[in-house]
């Protein structure tokens, strides 16, 4: 059972205590993208075999969505940070580098 | 004959006698027994039968590992089937009684089963139980389940308690014997906070039975020191009778506390489970001995050399008089020795290596004893009991040289380490070619959270067998979790046993290695699975390769052991029949629990009144006190209806329904999801989140709102109020307030951030009462306190005042078509001014009306409801709540969604209202039929029913559902299919039965 | 008008610690980010106590302010005082985004009391009390539902929704029997 430290409040908390919420840094398509930018956003998911970046909710703590980059295969967590970004923090970019040579990067 | 010796026993106290009885037999035993103990104490060597030729089986092991000796516990709500005898401790009163047997475990007609044993080969049932199909359901199955299964299922509520506790450490430690032990003082030492389990009661392991010394101390001694020192240690807990039974992700461990097995009824919890995350695990769980397969290896009285030892040196019994020891490794010699001297006889020591040698082996040859050196067992004679064993070359194929007379053999195949926990997440193992066995892989460890090593092995379960070895690799192991902690070793003097001189062991696989086939199809793997060498050949000649795939077809290692002593034997068969290496071949997934868990202990506390949180409202008492018959809403309770005394269910809700539409009606609405919305954004925000428009609703206004998901299909309704300029309060269903008001959250904390809104879910800061009726308005007069007129408090709005001095707000809203005020006051009022109500409504015919009264009500009227009209796949086009969709707005949540084009087409189910022809009700979930049948010959359909009901008010059944293209087509008679197969004619009518213009909610 | 009813009122249940339900306790939830103008001040004026630290709760006499989220304080005080704590705080924060709001009705609040307290509550959240720090408000769950509790004095004060108060209620005191002490 995962453990997630949650960057708002610090808690290691464990998974019973979060609520998933799937694929992070997902660019929402309203009304005027077309068919094929709407069903990507609303129905492709990378689910890879290694480094993912998830959203995660510390729902039975502070409440607040954060997203966590963590790998998929070996459940190794490269790290948790807030929600409020359009894209990973760069430490943890590096992180992933230095432990994933050949990640190929979050997009 | 098994007995108890005169003298000895480390463990058990002869001054407390204990009776317990076996099958109606009365026996006697000492505090410090096992079952097991006991039962060959008292001579019950037979005790129980094998699971498929229910062969006679008796007690092999004296651990965990114990494959055959399943017992009943105990009776009526104490009854737990499947316990081993070498692990259940004795108590005063326990009660056993052997399982898989029929009529009795002396005489057992099943054994028939055993004379076709050539009839039941490795994959009989896939092959045999096939054909015809109709056969297994009907035949095949019945008879297979009443001869197979172990053990009987309790049928009596469980009279024991269990419960579940959390526990931290920086290091778990699992297993108390001497590398445990050392580990655990290396760390606790160094101040880290740890964790010791030992799954028996008892602590040190095999070091004490073996005879090991060490700093000079019988390993007994040591290991009481290093228990004390432990204990004195306020950063180290010990938790013996503690089972770790599974690692899982970022060292999270469970662990099976034994807490009350072996004192009954004396009110603690019989078991906890234990909800462990440790910084690091370190398995220091030992080594299990391997069996040797030779033709009736299974018969009574065939044990395992070193748990023989057990017997002997820890609970003072001998398993025979007369005891042949055959093994291919010098730890047998172990068992020879302590034998005799105990003083029982050992009449041969039958050794497959050809030369053995070592300082064990010169002991045994000191004492005299005899050593068969190069030689087998070519067969054990006996049937419930070993009478004799034949003896041949190991190298040859059982021509018989010599007949043993004994009572009881004693093998030794070498041993395994206990790696399970190690692969439980993934940890790997290599092959020792020296040791014939799997140890772990140090390089390829399970992984933590930060990437690095989550488990660490030390001791005979890291593949160091010996005494001095183990501690040896204790303490360095202890050393390297201590460094992956960021802490030091404190500087100590690390205890030494003595090294013991062994010669190296032969794996042998087989016994004679060239064995006839007759006598492989007599070698058990599985005891118990009844899994013999010939299958698993077979199963290699059927071509079965993979060993997961030998498992499942020959069922190797699949039953509640686990495979303990089978696995290594059978794979290395496998390997053999393959002409594979054995590493190659590689084992079978290692899976929790590592011995099976109680399922009261995987439930704890969470059963009857906390099986599951029960939602009340402040109303409940009453609700209770009036006899209301509740529902379950989610978690909450909601009175369904509140029958008089000889009224059916049915009866009590078309009362409360017609009494409510004629008079008044009170209902506890106080489920209802509330949830504040403020802010500067607020408006903009609810906007986003409503397909209607909530900016522009005038403070003291209410307003019907939907909520879509993002692919546009409804998620949730309810009424919005505005309370001032910058607060709205948005109603939910009562299901769905914790779930939209994450939705909410969702919304404003990671899109659109920036936005100054924030929420608050005070659902149940508030009961709320829905007054209803024609009445209803005449008690809020009579209550008073504030103006309840049409003029000051029209429909669809709001108002703050009091109610008979109760602080409250009011909402002139309506789910049933009357005159309705909803009423929301603090909740901890919430009872009182319940009662209120009733006390001030009893003269205007005020009765309070349950679920499914409101359900009929709002079905009379065409009211949807979340959950009934809609399934996660309509939208509200479907529905014909284009009104609630503002045309205007350039975005909602699911207005894209909403615009792909199966949505947006014509050929959509979509609301309509349904009348039978005869007026009888639709039943629920049917379907209208169309004409011809689909791909797969199912017939077509062109709408179904979501919401059916006997209208009281109506006198005649009444419905909605969806209909292709339903509003085009008014007055046409249709076909729903019903239960019995037939179908019933209704015709499509509008969704509204009772008062079309609305008159009677706006009085 | 009646007198406020807590959940259970007022429910006890001895075992080796002590559960007792208490109130009605007043309690207002405050949201504001913690660099909203007015909120130190509306904070001092309803709770008497400065802001907490992250997962901190600050205790004045029978008056507290707890740090639940980034933008988010629970105002403990009696229940008598909300209203005009709710005055306080509006008049702070005038002009200030923000939403202050009564929850003193939503919730259900207990004392576990005695010297193994924790080890009731360690039966029931996934917390580790070793790294508790004092004057730590931990939000949690307890066994199925969402709560919160804090060390004070000889025990823990619990909190929880006020429809789960009996459930809440029956787990702490099955937790609490004799006999099942964890040590
Ligand atoms: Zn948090």
């Amino acid at each position: 059972m995962l453990l997630l430290e949650c960057p708002y409040c610090g808690v290691k908390a464990e998974e019973t205590e979060l609520s998933p919420g799937y694929e992070a840094h997902l660019k929402r398509y309203g009304p005027g993208s077309t068919d094929e930018e709407f069903e990507a956003y609303m129905f492709a998911r990378k689910n890879p075999k290694g480094v993912h970046f998830e959203r995660w909710r510390h729902t039975y703590g502070c409440g607040k969505w954060f997203l966590a980059a963590r790998c998929t295969a070996t459940l190794e967590v490269f790290g948790t940070y807030p929600a409020q970004v359009g894209e990973p923090p760069a430490e943890i970019i590096e992180k992933i580098k230095a432990r994933r040579p050949d990640w190929k990067g979050y997009k | 004959m098994s007995t108890r010796l005169a003298k000895g026993g480390r463990l058990i106290d002869r001054s407390a006698a204990l009776d317990f009885t076996f099958n109606g037999k009365r026996m006697k035993g000492f505090a410090g027994d096992t079952l097991g103990a006991a039962l060959l104490a008292n001579d019950q060597m037979l005790v129980g039968r094998s699971f498929k030729y229910h062969r006679p089986r008796g007690i092999v092991a004296a651990g965990p590992e114990e494959p055959n000796a399943l017992v009943n516990l105990g009776s009526g709500a104490r009854l737990e089937p499947n316990q081993r005898v070498t692990i259940t401790e004795l108590f005063d009163g326990l009660e056993a009684t052997s399982q898989n047997h029929w009529p009795s475990l002396e005489f057992d007609v099943g054994v028939v089963n055993n004379y076709a044993a050539r009839f039941l080969p490795a994959g009989f049932y896939y092959k045999t139980f096939i054909h015809p199909r109709p056969f297994w359901k009907h035949v095949f199955e019945p008879v297979i389940r009443q001869s197979a299964g172990l053990g009987k299922a309790p049928k009596d509520r469980d009279a024991d308690r269990y419960e579940q506790a959390y526990a931290f450490c920086d290091l778990l430690v699992v297993g108390g014997g001497i590398a445990g032990l050392q580990a655990a003082l290396v760390a606790g030492r160094a101040g880290a906070r740890v964790l010791l389990l030992e799954q028996a009661a008892h602590w040190g392991g095999r070091a004490p039975v073996d005879g090991d010394v060490i700093d000079g101390k019988p390993a007994g001694e040591w290991v009481d020191e290093a228990v004390a020192a432990l204990e004195g240690m306020e950063n180290v807990t010990l938790r013996a009778r503690c089972m770790a039974a599974g690692v899982y992700d970022h060292g999270y461990v469970l662990a099976d506390e034994k807490v009350a097995d072996h004192t009954p009824g004396d009110g603690r919890p019989k078991h906890r489970l234990w909800r462990i995350r440790a910084g690091k695990i370190l398995t220091a769980t030992g080594a299990i001995e391997r069996p040797l397969s030779f033709a009736g290896n299974d018969i009574p009285g065939v044990m395992l050399a070193a748990s023989v030892r057990d017997y002997v040196v820890n609970w003072a019994v001998s398993p025979g008089d007369r005891t042949v020891v055959v093994t291919n490794n010098d730890d047998g010699y172990r068992t020879a020795i302590a034998l005799r001297e105990a003083g029982l006889a050992v009449p041969a020591i039958v050794d497959a290596r050809s030369a053995p040698a070592g300082a064990l082996v010169e002991k045994a040859r000191a004492l005299g004893l005899r050593i068969e050196a190069g030689r087998g067992i070519a067969k054990v004679k006996g049937g419930k009991r070993v009478t004799s064993v034949a003896i041949c070359l190991q190298a040859g194929e059982g021509a018989v040289i010599d007949e043993i007379a004994c009572d009881a053999v004693a093998m030794s195949g070498g041993w395994s380490p206990v790696v399970h926990l190690w692969s439980h997440c993934g940890g790997k193992l290599t092959w020792d070619r020296v040791q014939a066995c799997f140890r772990p892989d140090p390089g390829r460890a399970p992984l933590n959270h930060d990437g690095g090593a989550m488990v660490y092995a030390a001791g005979a379960s890291n593949g160091e067998m010996t005494a001095a070895a183990a501690l040896a690799d204790a303490t360095e192991q202890a050393g390297a979790v201590l460094a992956a902690l960021g802490m030091k070793p404190k500087r100590a003097k690390a205890p030494v046993a003595e090294a013991v001189a062994e010669g190296p062991m032969e794996a042998v696989w087989i016994m004679p290695q060239g064995a006839s086939v007759e006598l492989k199809s007599k070698m058990w793997l599985d005891y118990q699975n009844d899994v013999k060498v010939s299958d698993v050949q077979l199963a290699a000649r059927e071509g079965y390769e993979s060993v997961e795939h030998t498992k499942r077809y020959t069922t190797l290692g699949m039953a509640t052991d686990q495979g303990k002593l089978s696995n290594i034997n059978g794979l290395a068969v496998l390997a053999g029949a393959l002409n594979a290496d054995i590493p190659q071949v590689g084992t079978t997934t290692f899976r929790p629990p590592y011995v099976p868990v109680t399922l009261g202990a995987l439930a704890g506390e969470a059963r009857g009144e906390i099986f599951q949180p029960l939602r009340r409202t402040p109303m409940h008492d009453w609700h209770e006190r009036n006899g209301a018959y509740f529902e379950p809403v989610g978690l909450w309770r909601r009175p369904y209806c509140f029958p008089r005394a000889g009224e059916t269910h049915e009866q009590a809700v078309h009362r409360e329904v017609v009494n409510t539409r004629e008079r008044l009606g009170l209902l506890d609405a106080s489920t209802l999801g509330k949830i504040i919305v403020k802010g500067p954004d607020a408006g903009r925000f609810l906007d986003m989140l409503y397909t209607g428009v909530m900016s522009t609703l005038p403070v003291g206004k209410c307003r019907y709102g939907l909520m879509c998901n993002e692919q546009g299909f409804l998620s949730d309704d309810g009424v919005v109020a505005r309370i001032d300029e910058e607060t709205w309060l948005c109603h939910t269903t009562s299901g769905g307030a914790d779930r939209i008001h994450a939705w909410m959250e969702d919304w404003l904390q990671c899109e659109w951030w920036d936005w100054q809104v924030f929420t608050a879910n005070v659902t149940e800061q508030y009961a709320q009462v829905a007054v209803v009726g024609p009445n209803a308005r005449k008690v809020l007069e009579k209550l008073g306190g504030m103006d309840v007129s049409k003029e000051a408090l029209p429909f669809m709005t709001w108002a703050d005042g009091t109610l008979g001095g109760f602080p409250c707000r009011v909402y002139r809203i309506s789910f049933s078509g009357e005159l309705s005020y909803e009423i929301a006051v603090p909740a901890s009022h919430g009872a009182a001014f319940w009662e209120a109500l009733h006390a001030a409504g009893a003269e205007f015919g005020a009765m309070p009306y349950g679920t499914e009264a409101l359900h009929i009500m709002r079905a009379e009227k065409g009211f949807i409801m979340i959950g009934d009209e809609t399934d996660g796949t309509v939208i509200p086009q479907d529905l014909n709540l284009d009104w609630a969709i503002s045309k205007k707005k350039a975005d909602y949540l699911g207005k894209r969604g909403q615009a792909r084009n199966f949505l947006a087409s014509a050929d959509r189910w979509k609301l309509v209202g349904f009348e039978t022809l005869d007026g009888s009700v639709i039943p629920d979930g049917s379907y209208v039929v169309a004409p011809g049948v689909n791909a797969n010959g199912q017939g077509n359909t062109q709408g179904r029913v979501t919401s059916t009901y006997y209208s009281p008010t109506l006198k005649k059944g009444i419905a909605m559902g969806l209909l292709l293209r339903g509003p085009s087509r008014m007055g046409e008679v249709v076909e729903f299919n019903t239960v019995t197969g037939g179908t019933v004619k209704a015709r499509v009518v509008d969704p509204v039965f009772y008062d079309k213009d609305g008159e009677k909610q706006n009085v | 008008m009646s007198e406020p009813k807590s959940a259970l009122g007022g429910a006890v249940s001895e075992g080796f610690v002590t559960i007792r339900e208490i109130g009605p306790v007043g309690m207002i939830t405050l949201r504001a980010k913690p660099d909203a103008a007015g909120l130190a001040k509306a904070v001092k004026a309803a709770a008497g106590t400065g802001l907490p630290e992250v997962r901190r709760i600050v205790t004045e006499g029978d008056r507290a302010c707890g740090w639940m989220s980034p933008d988010e304080y629970l105002l403990v005080l009696p229940y008598a005082a909300v209203g005009g704590a709710l005055e306080a705080v509006g008049k702070a924060m005038a002009g200030s985004h923000h939403l202050a709001v009564d929850v003193s009705d939503a919730r259900a609040v207990f004392r576990v009391e005695g010297a193994k307290a924790e080890q009731v509550l360690a039966k029931l959240s996934p917390v580790d009390f070793g790294a508790l720090a004092t004057g730590e408000l931990r939000r949690t769950r307890a066994a199925q539902v969402a709560a919160a509790f804090w060390k004070d004095g000889d025990g823990f004060t619990v909190v929880c929704f006020r429809s789960v108060a009996r459930y809440v209620f029956d787990l702490l005191a099955t937790g609490a029997k004799p006999g099942s002490e964890l040590g």
